[in-house]
């Protein structure tokens, strides 16, 4: 479902080019779950959104399902994003005007893909019934993730794409977090791409990876 | 002191990384210093000018002994008061022409002349001689002999064929008089000893009383602090203070942004500066050095922009005075080391004014960074009912100073406090405007679009209040110049009777004149005028002579009328008042005012009110006949003819041909017309530049408002770029949003705006001038003026949009950075 070829990213940092990453190959099935992991600077966040177009690689090619993401214009990268990309941020991305219930259909509607009876399903197995009226800042850290988890997996997507999402969390709220998480990519069946720091995180997930100076290790 | 030092460079490096936020604040401070300054030093060299006037040889500021039945009193008093010990000195005044303008003349006695007499200009002992002895001199102000065209030492002929002693300037003089020596304005003016006043000097002892030298002929007038044309001209320069205040204000209100955002994105470094072991007391005492160093140097630019703006708008200011008032204000500016140490002062207690918030959340902020116990709802909600209830406590005031107030300043004050009040309520208004959006709207990125532009409204809400008392002072300016524009042209046209102007150098010119055209076959009719000076009830009042002549029945526009006002203003014991003389002494059709005449008292019967816009004087219409029975020395030099429209350009010619007339000599009515016109709109034309200032700051407010957010909103709107709403589409959405609160803004300015020229019309202007507009209401202009607030907001939101829409990915996906 997604397939990476000899992808390369180069940033210049004080004038000098800093090569991200050197060539990463990567496959993921539909349904299957990887980790990622890696040293801080080796890349993992760059590869994480280059594969959603947030960013253009300098090299190499991206394919997820049937489109070749490297190959998009920005508008396009913007509808594949909206279309068939879930994404979960450490720093969790809410829209902090909208209620929760907003903020859980926001990305689905936009894409036209809501669905009343998942988004409610959504919202019992992520325990959100008693915080739908309130805002973003009303919440704690755990309750922001699993809104942003819902948000993500509204739309059902193709892939979803999360960056350090238990980051912000202490260990039980992060175990609980991702056990939903894969609970719900389960049972919608979508790819699921996760960075993290943590190893044992890492190890309840199908396959494990490890980014090591810009290439899998 | 090292480690003041160190936080200082601490809190300073804010500002290397945030260098427009810097430009921003400076930009407020400098706006605000200058507008104010800029209008404090118009308002300097008009009171100094006053002070002049008031000054010359002893004015309104100088004890004085006056006739009180006439405007003078015989010469042999004056000897008495002197042998009884009074320190008195003779002045006579009056007016003479010169080369067609009208000009003071005041003769003085510079022996006896007391020496406390204020700030006057004394004459050199060297020159004394000179002066007094013949031929004399007379003494006039520079800008004075330049209106007249003459040349120093020149000796121009009066309308009644006297000659001037020989023309010498006396620099600290105030313009429009000419000095001369009592003996030479007697002669000039034809009242051989006659006096008009006697200044008083200090009495070196108790001298006798004056009812036992001179019984009831005269009697004292104390000094008064404000002179008559001060009065007149509070008004004028209370506007003037206003719109400096507003600028000031809207300048503030970029300041408060600025330092807001600021205290907000420094929060965390003054944290750790506190956990570093920096006292409160250090950080907040440190915080105020760097606002106050900022100030200063704001304030010192903004002095030097707040210069050239008073040096830009002088001449125009100076021609609203003398349209106005008949004021004489120099043209160039000179400026007193008060008014920049007032200047500097004014920067700073305005940013600090404007950094109060900022400065006592910095006081009370705690170590360690706490949640916020409610949502940004509900903070917002408790906020906007705060205000709205502080709004409608000003909107009370307001009601209160309509109610009960009688002053000019009451009338300002209506009007400060329905804009205060409005400014206040805004932000709840546009909270309810949209909070309705957001429940009608059924799309999510309509729903986002509404629910945003909520959040929004604390971070735009002082910019928004300047735009909308910007916007509405300019609706009521504009709807107020509008409104006495138009009603001043269909006046011009009433009264503006005839269709040639002729004005002659002297009387026997004026004879001679009157004698050719009687001759003249295309000459249908010669209506005669004639102006006369007075004072009734201490207030100096123009008799202006008409002749008897269909002509002004059908065209010369009544407010009132008594039934057969014009057959009963011939007999020359009635007459017509001008509207804001009947206010200032409370005189009605069918009371009698008696006018001080050199025979005698002079009853009039009052038969008609009339509008008399841009007179400063108080005026009396009667008949012209009457009027030199009652003033014989009335110069008979003003002609008005009524003459074929085809004829009138050949009649010019050969009046000009035969009598040497210049342009200024003799017109038609178009271009006495035109002339009115163009001293009319260079009256407004200072209104027009303060309104365009104001709106330009408010504009530059609302630019840095959304400057500042747009970089605080980074974090709001990448998420949305991240699920996929494109950069364009989201600058759209933003100039969008901001255009829809700028529009919903000026829509509720157009009311305001309104109110606020009905309480030009119907308040301020009746207290300031006497008279009374009708109300219109100009939908055009109003369309126009909300066009302008929208190309303004899409100005000042086009640059914040333009960098949203280019903005590189890598800017956006930082937001979404881990390692930041």
């Amino acid at each position: 479902m997604l397939s990476i070829k000899n992808l390369s990213k180069t940033f210049s940092s004080a004038g000098e080019p800093v090569h991200v990453l050197r060539g990463v190959d990567l496959d993921l099935r539909a349904g299957e779950r990887v980790a990622l992991t890696g040293e801080s600077g080796s890349g993992k966040s760059t590869l994480l959104h280059l594969i959603a177009g947030l960013d253009a690689a300098d090299g190499g090619a991206i394919r997820l399902e049937d489109v070749e993401v490297t190959a998009l214009s920005d508008a396009g990268r913007a509808s594949l994003r909206r279309d068939r990309i879930g994404l979960v941020f450490q720093q969790f991305n809410l829209i902090p005007s909208l209620s929760v219930a907003d903020n859980l259909v926001f990305q689905a509607r936009i894409a036209d893909r809501h669905d009343a009876a998942w988004t409610k399903e959504l919202v019992e197995r992520l325990g959100l019934g008693a915080l739908l009226k309130r805002y973003p800042e009303q919440l704690s850290g755990g309750q922001q993730q699993r809104v942003a988890i819902g948000r993500a997996l509204a739309t059902k997507p193709s892939l979803l794409l999360a960056d350090e999402p238990t980051g912000n969390l202490d260990e039980t709220t992060a175990e609980n977090v991702l056990a939903l998480t894969r609970d719900l990519v389960a049972r919608t069946g979508c790819g699921f791409l996760m960075v993290t720091h943590s190893l044992h995180l890492a190890g309840t997930l199908d396959r494990h990876l490890t980014l090591h100076a810009g290439r899998i290790a | 002191m090292r480690r003041a030092l160190w936080v200082l460079a601490v809190l300073l490096s804010h500002w290397r990384r945030h260098k427009m936020q810097f430009a921003t604040l400076l930009v407020g401070l400098i706006a605000a210093t200058a507008l104010w300054s800029g209008v404090q030093a118009i308002n300097q060299q008009a009171r100094n000018a006053y002070d002049r006037a008031a000054a010359t040889f002893g004015g309104i500021r100088t004890a004085m002994l006056v006739a009180p039945a006439g405007a003078t009193f015989p010469q042999e008093l004056f000897i008495k008061l002197r042998r009884a010990g009074w320190p008195v000195s003779s002045a006579l005044e009056g007016r003479v022409q010169v080369n067609g303008r009208s000009v003071r003349l005041l003769g003085i006695e510079p022996v006896t002349l007391p020496v406390e007499i204020g700030n006057a200009p004394r004459l050199g002992a060297a020159d004394l001689g000179r002066f007094v002895a013949p031929p004399g001199q007379t003494l006039v102000a520079r800008e004075t002999l330049s209106e007249l065209q003459e040349a120093e030492g020149a000796t121009p002929p009066i309308s009644n064929g006297a000659k001037l002693p020989p023309l010498r300037v006396l620099p600290q003089l105030a313009p429009g008089v000419l000095v001369v020596d009592i003996g030479v304005a007697q002669r000039l003016l034809n009242k051989p000893d006659q006096l008009s006043r006697l200044l008083i000097g200090k009495p070196k002892s108790k001298p006798a009383p004056l009812a036992s030298v001179v019984g009831d002929q005269l009697q004292l007038v104390e000094p008064t602090a404000e002179t008559e044309l001060e009065r007149l001209t509070d008004s004028f320069h209370l506007n003037l203070t206003a719109f400096g205040l507003l600028s000031f204000f809207v300048g503030l209100f970029i300041v408060n942004s600025a330092v807001g955002l600021a205290f907000e994105q420094r929060l965390p470094m003054l944290r750790t500066l506190r956990a570093c072991g920096a006292s409160a007391r250090l950080v907040n005492s440190v915080l105020v050095v760097e606002l106050v160093a900022l100030a200063l140097i704001a304030g010192l630019i903004g002095l030097v922009c707040g210069y050239f703006i008073a040096a830009v708008l002088l001449p125009d200011v100076a021609a609203s005075l003398r349209g106005l008032y008949g004021a004489q204000i120099p043209g160039q500016l000179t400026l007193q080391p008060e008014w920049w140490l007032a200047g500097i002062g004014i920067s700073i207690a305005g940013a600090l004014v404007a950094a109060a918030t900022s400065l006592i959340k910095a006081i009370r902020m705690p170590v360690l960074a706490t949640a916020q116990p409610h949502a940004w709802q509900q903070r917002q909600r408790r906020w906007l009912i705060l205000q709205s209830l502080a709004a409608c406590a000003v909107f009370a005031v307001a009601l209160l100073l309509l109610q009960y107030g009688q002053s000019l300043i009451a009338g300002f004050g209506v009007l400060a406090a329905l804009m205060f009040g409005a400014a206040l309520i805004l932000p709840a208004l546009l909270e309810i405007i949209l909070l309705a959006g957001q429940r009608a709207a059924r799309k999510p990125l309509a729903l986002w679009f509404w629910a945003d532009s909520r959040q929004q409204l604390s971070g735009l809400s002082l910019a928004l209040m300047a735009l909308l008392l910007a916007l509405a002072v300019n609706v009521g300016v504009s709807t107020m110049v509008e409104t006495f524009s138009r009603t001043f042209l269909g006046w011009l046209n009433g009264r503006l009777a005839a269709d040639v102007y002729i004005s002659a150098s002297d009387n026997a010119q004026g004879v001679a004149i009157r004698n050719w055209l009687r001759e003249r076959s295309d000459v249908q009719a010669i209506l005669s005028g004639g102006r006369a000076e007075a004072q009734v009830q201490g207030q100096p009042v123009e008799l202006l002579g008409l002749p008897d002549h269909a002509l002004y029945r059908e065209r010369w526009p009544l407010l009132e009328a008594a039934p057969r006002a014009w057959s009963r203003l011939m007999p020359g014991n009635a007459a017509f008042i001008s509207e804001q003389f009947s206010r200032r002494l409370n005189v009605r059709i069918g009371d009698v005012v008696e006018v001080p005449a050199p025979g005698g008292t002079w009853e009039l019967d009052i038969v008609g009110v009339y509008a008399d816009y841009g007179n400063p004087k108080g005026q009396l219409t009667v008949n012209v006949a009457a009027l030199i029975r009652q003033f014989p020395q009335t110069p008979q030099t003003r002609i008005g003819l009524i003459v074929a429209k085809e004829n009138i350009p050949g009649l010019i010619a050969a009046l000009q041909k035969q009598f040497a007339l210049d342009d200024r000599s003799v017109a038609d009515q178009a271009t006495v017309k035109a002339e009115s016109v163009r001293i009319f709109n260079r009256t407004f034309a200072v209104t027009s530049a303060l309104n365009a200032f104001t709106l330009g700051v408010a504009g530059i407010a609302l630019f840095t408002s959304l400057l500042t957010l747009a970089n605080s909103r980074l974090p709001h709107l990448a998420p949305l770029w991240a699920i996929g709403i494109t950069r364009p589409r989201l600058a759209a959405i933003e100039l969008t949003k901001t255009l829809s609160v700028a529009l919903f803004t000026a829509l509720l300015a157009v009311p305001l705006g309104l109110l606020v020229a009905w309480c030009l019309i119907a308040i301020v202007n009746v207290k300031a001038f006497g008279w009374r507009l009708p109300f219109h209401v100009f939908p055009l202009q109003l369309v126009e003026l909300v066009a302008v607030a929208l190309l303004a907001s899409l100005l000042a939101a086009l640059l914040p949009v333009a960098r949203l829409a280019r903005m590189q990915p890598a800017n956006l996906v930082k937001v979404f950075a881990n390692e930041r």
